[in-house]
């Protein structure tokens, strides 16, 4: 019994410690929040959200959610289906090969995804800054998130289920596609939900790529403001606004931007949360019984 | 008696791993044969490579012939993907498709490859579930979850399961060793009643079920065929003196 008033001890100092790096850790993310929210909370409104550029930001919410969108369009199936590679049929030399590239490429730093984008469509198609551009550099960004993110929730997924779809004779595209992604799915989700949060407040990519723009887009091939961009361009004075009013709308705007990142990744939890509280609880219920009264 | 499945020095590999060696067994046609032995004896391995499951581990090779009805599962241009359609199987741990129904569970091998006439389906899942016995038990909550019943009835939804494609030969493999006296009464019962329709080849740990419901016996040791014949006759006048040791509890 000598050690234990010791071990008491170092177990409340190890607490006491642990609660400390928690605190710390959330004073930087609090003090972010309350700054946002008290600068921004006052700019807000109808008109400020729906008005283009100088009296609000209307076109740099729609410009963002164009290009999320685009961006989704691109970057999640490929994701996804990479992710289904490598967990599925990548067990061998290409799918280690994918699977370090992917790797590589989360890893990149955004701005390389930008001039990589700027170089080959801006210049070289000679598409100029646009929403096609950024969309571009955006689904680039997503990728390896969301394939990643697939490969794990695959991985997840029991080994007895493949065996036992093989088993009745489902052709192996098949068990992956109906047996394995639909118990992964909920992983998936959350994998596509994060990479969207996390393309839609990417900056670097943009400014090579999408540029910016004061007017409502009308065209693909356009350049468009987009929210971080927005942002960037009244912090640092690229406007022709008062110092004090650009200031004021890029508070504005980044309250905008935290919400709908933060709403997305809010869903996500909420989702994932659903998912172990059903799993065993529901099933699809393709079909009632219907003609099955004994 | 009349064979079913046929194998000729089949040999499988995990690996550098032989974990069948050589093994020569005649498998009669509407019987339950068991195969007992000690753990990791390759008794699982082996009805493995009869629906060429065992090819899907990572690393596994299979050499010799495997024969259903006088046909080399094994031959180039064989699909293994219809020798699993006649060679049905039955797991361990009971792995019904969590995200499906139990109506869907018993379907899942049909709807898979493409039947979408629901009165087929229909019809399927009452005679599958009935044949599993197990209608009674579920018939009003055909929507809930696979996962959702007890793990003696989730036994029963994937022998439904696998019986809702037809097979023609049933292999089961420990499928009562997660499973309490009476669901193990009851996967017995059932085995019973499928073998006037099927071939069964049932993997088990326990001496006593295979004395109890089995027409033929295997008994491998270290990957090897070391006796097979009438459960009876293995049982109580057993050829060889591993068999004898092995079912007089001598080691094993």
């Amino acid at each position: 019994m000598r050690g234990y008033k010791l071990r008491k001890r170092i177990d409340t100092i190890a607490s006491l410690l642990a609660i400390g790096c928690v605190l710390a850790a959330l004073v930087p993310l609090v003090s972010i929040l309350w700054e946002v929210v008290s600068n921004g909370v006052a700019v807000l409104s109808w008109d400020f959200l729906t008005n283009r550029t100088a009296t609000g930001i209307g076109n740099a919410i729609l410009g963002s959610l164009q290009l999320v969108m685009y961006a989704s369009f691109m970057g999640l199936p490929v994701g996804i289906l990479t992710g289904i590679y490598i967990s599925e049929f990548g067990s061998n030399k290409v799918g280690s090969t994918v699977r370090f590239f992917n790797d590589v490429m989360a890893n990149f730093p955004s701005i390389v995804v930008g001039l990589l984008v700027y170089a080959a469509i801006v210049a070289y198609l000679n598409v100029g800054f646009s929403i096609v551009a950024g969309s571009a550099a955006l689904a680039i960004i997503m990728i390896p998130i969301v394939a990643s993110t697939t490969e794990e929730s695959l991985k997840m997924v029991p080994n007895s289920l493949r065996e036992g779809a093989l088993a009745l004779g489902v052709p192996r595209w098949k068990t992956v596609m109906k047996v394995v992604l639909s118990n992964g799915r909920s992983g998936v989700i959350t994998g596509a939900l994060l990479a969207i949060a996390r393309s839609a407040g990417e900056t670097a990519p943009l400014i090579l790529t999408a540029l910016f723009s004061t007017f409502w887009t009308t065209s693909l091939t356009e350049p468009t403001a987009a929210l971080p961009t927005l942002i960037f361009n009244y912090a640092m004075g690229n406007s022709q606004l008062t110092v004090d009013e650009a200031m004021r709308q890029a508070w504005g705007a980044a309250l905008v931007l935290i919400i709908l990142v933060l709403s997305l990744n809010v869903s996500v939890r909420l989702l994932s949360v659903r998912r172990f509280k059903k799993r065993g609880k529901e099933a699809k219920t393709w079909r009632a019984k219907l003609s099955l009264r004994s | 008696m009349e064979s079913k499945v046929v194998t000729q020095e089949l040999s499988a590999y995990f690996g550098d791993v032989h974990a069948v060696k050589g093994v020569d067994i005649s498998v009669p046609r509407n019987a339950i044969t068991a195969i007992i032995g000690p753990s990791g004896c390759g008794k699982s391995t082996l009805i493995r490579c009869m629906n060429r499951m065992h090819e899907v581990v990572k690393g596994s090779r299979v050499e010799g012939k495997v024969f259903l009805d006088g046909e080399d599962i094994y031959a180039p241009g064989s699909d293994a993907v219809e020798v699993r359609r006649k060679v049905g199987m039955v797991f361990q741990k009971p792995n019904p498709f969590p995200t499906m129904s139990i109506y869907d569970n018993v379907v899942a091998g049909l709807r898979l490859n493409g039947e979408r006439d629901w009165k087929k389906l229909d019809e399927t899942v009452e005679r599958s579930l009935k044949l599993a016995a197990l209608w009674d038990e579920v018939k009003g909550q055909l929507d809930a979850s696979g996962v959702s019943i007890s793990g003696g009835q989730q036994q029963r939804l994937c022998i439904a399961r696998a019986l809702a494609v037809q097979p023609e030969v049933l292999l089961l493999d420990e499928p009562c060793s997660a499973l309490d006296p009476i669901a193990t009464a009851k996967i017995e019962d059932l085995l019973f009643d499928l073998k006037d329709k099927y071939t069964i080849i049932i993997v088990t740990h326990n001496m006593q079920q295979a004395a109890r419901i089995s027409d033929y016996t295997a008994f491998m040791y270290m990957g090897e065929l070391i006796e097979f014949g009438v459960t009876k006759e293995l049982f109580e006048m057993p050829k060889k003196e591993l068999t004898e040791k092995y079912i007089t509890g001598r080691f094993g």
